[in-house]
């Protein structure tokens, strides 16, 4: 299998994510499943073709240098869980 | 440089760069400093779902800019990538960045130290975004219990502009700092505040035994705020891995932070907890196509660089060192070339600008920029000394009063009946009178003692209130005592 075990447990660690033994299990061999059928695209040829950087083929999106209002700070902080004096307040960092 | 006479230091820096939009990078909240906390802030740099950035043109003027005074190749094809990882000060849980694909390519530029001139290269230059504001609510992120974030910096671009490990000594790191910094000044991509935060840098240092070829382990530490910062923490961490390897131990390779009040650096993190950053393309960000005409309209905007600066001041006669102070701040170059189209004695002009000019703007905590006494009125002071209406040092007073009053020197010289005094007959009148009233000095003259005239001469001057040509009152002095 190209993804291991490890190689879950190691994402999962990476995305803050708690797994279980069985969902460990489950996820190891879903990711291979998706991988597996990505491997398909390995019989094309893509020696000449360019790495996709962008599903759309757009460039230069850009916008002018102006400026737009700016949202009300109560509207800013309104989901916060927690707030204080203006604030978005986190719990320890490190 | 040579610790001990053991190891020898490798050095690479990441400089961070605000770029002076008017706006954030993906959003049109405004970039300026100091407004009130959570207030420069909108759905885009807040994170929030549905929302899509739309890249600022500027950024991308500025960074090819920047790129092109940096000798830098400019990307025909460039992209935006997410950086994975979670921290407060970031909105999204990734930076919007730049991976493998930067805006500018390979560049450098030239130091010079001792006299010694040498290469340091720059390895890319990449647009990103800037991240919150954490305060924290104990002295250090580590003895915090909580910590309040700020986003009004989240989304103000970023230039980070990384350099090769080319750097063998603090004084080569600090001369590339001031390089680089006087180089993003003068082409005007950013203010270069450095006090607000508008550069910060990242060291990388690592020793080695002299004469290795390969590297050492190094350690990195972040987000140093000046010069003297960065000095300072070079010369802890080369001390502390002298001492690592001398006990015989490795240095461990990991990121670093720099304890300001203590002057020593601690572990932030090591390389097994290093972030995976998981990088991947942005896909809410068309790439970027930058074509030759783009670039080189670039290109023509670019002012004269401080190098070639330096070197045109030193070919009207300048020292390297005046030509170097003249052109360490654009404010200051400027100036002095805004004179210098009035009044063409270069040398005179520097000894005038670094010498009064800057002592009363530095008295006055005055930056040149903002000098009461514009460049054209200095050079008008300048001529009335050539022209001999007033000595030079009744000139000195002059400026002190054009600096307090912002007239013009003529209509001091003017108002005050300051103009040197010619005038053969009025300087004999006086003459007389000096030598009638010191017998005694004029026996000494008479004598041999050639400083005698000097103190007559000096009570002439005193009599006149310093108005009286000098040179005129020193031959015309002569003549009656010979």
């Amino acid at each position: 299998m190209a993804i291991s075990r490890e190689d879950v447990e190691y994402v999962a660690a990476l995305a803050r994510l708690e797994l279980t033994e069985q969902e460990t299990q489950e996820y190891t061999e879903q990711l291979n499943s998706i991988l597996d059928y990505a491997a398909m695209l390995e019989q094309l040829d893509t020696d000449n073709v360019r790495p996709t950087a962008h599903a759309v083929p757009l460039h230069n999106v850009l916008r002018k240098d102006q400026v737009n209002e700016s949202i009300p700070r109560e509207k800013a902080l309104r989901n916060a869980p927690d707030a204080d004096e203006g604030f978005f307040r986190v719990p320890k960092i490190v | 440089m040579v610790i001990a006479d053991k190891y020898e230091m490798v050095c690479g820096l990441e400089v961070h760069v605000e770029l002076q939009t008017k706006t954030k990078i993906f959003c049109g909240c405004t970039t300026e400093f100091g407004g009130e906390q959570n207030t420069h802030v909108c759905p885009v740099c807040l994170g929030l779902p549905g929302t899509l950035p739309v890249l600022n043109r500027e950024v991308v003027n500025y960074a090819i800019k920047a790129g092109l005074a940096l000798n830098c190749e400019i990307a025909e094809f460039s992209k935006f990538d997410r950086k994975n990882y979670f921290y407060p000060d970031l909105t999204k849980d990734y930076q919007t960045s730049q991976f493998d694909l930067p805006i500018c390519g390979k560049g450098g530029l030239e130091i010079e130290v001792d006299g010694e001139k040498k290469w340091i290269g720059i390895t890319r230059a990449h647009m990103e975004e800037d991240a919150g504001k954490l305060v924290h609510s104990g002295e250090t992120i580590t003895t915090s219990y909580e910590s309040s974030v700020d986003y009004n910096r989240a989304g103000v671009p970023l230039l980070e502009i990384v350099s090769e490990p080319d750097m063998r000594s603090i004084p080569e790191v600090l001369a590339y700092l001031e390089q680089l910094v006087q180089i993003l000044e003068y082409t005007e991509v950013s203010d270069c505040r450095m006090e607000q935060g508008s550069v910060r840098f990242d060291v990388n240092v690592s020793l080695r035994p002299i004469g290795a070829t390969t590297f050492g382990i190094r350690t990195e530490t972040k987000n140093l705020n000046s010069f003297s910062s960065v000095r300072r923490c070079l010369e802890y961490e080369v001390a502390r891995q002298a001492r690592v390897l001398d006990a015989g131990e490795n240095v461990v390779q990991e990121t670093r932070t720099w304890d300001e009040g203590k002057g020593i650096t601690l572990t932030l993190r090591s390389k097994e907890e290093a972030h995976d950053y998981r990088y991947f393309p942005e896909p809410d960000l068309a790439p970027l196509v930058i074509d030759q005409e783009w670039v080189e309209g670039i290109r023509k905007t670019l002012p004269e660089l401080p190098v070639a600066r330096r070197a045109r001041l030193q070919g009207l006669g300048l020292s390297a060192y005046d030509a170097g102070v003249i052109t360490s701040g654009k404010a200051m170059a400027d100036y002095f070339d805004t004179a210098l189209s009035y009044y063409s004695d270069a040398k005179t002009l520097a000894n005038w600008v670094m010498g009064d000019v800057t002592r009363l703007l530095n008295s006055n905590q005055c930056s040149v920029a903002d000098s009461p006494i514009s460049a054209k009125q200095l050079a008008e002071l300048l001529e009335l000394i050539d022209k001999g209406t007033i000595s030079g040092k009744i000139a000195k007073s002059v400026l002190e009063e054009m600096y307090s009053t912002g007239k013009d020197a003529k209509i001091i010289v003017k108002e005050k009946g300051l103009a040197q005094i010619s005038d053969e007959g009025a300087l004999l009148g006086i003459i007389d009178s000096i030598i009638a009233a010191n017998p005694q000095s004029v026996e000494d003259y008479r004598a041999g003692k050639d400083r005698a005239i000097g103190f007559l001469v000096g009570q002439i001057m005193k009599a006149t209130k310093g108005q009286a040509n000098p040179g005129l009152v020193n031959q015309l002095l002569k003549q009656k005592l010979s």
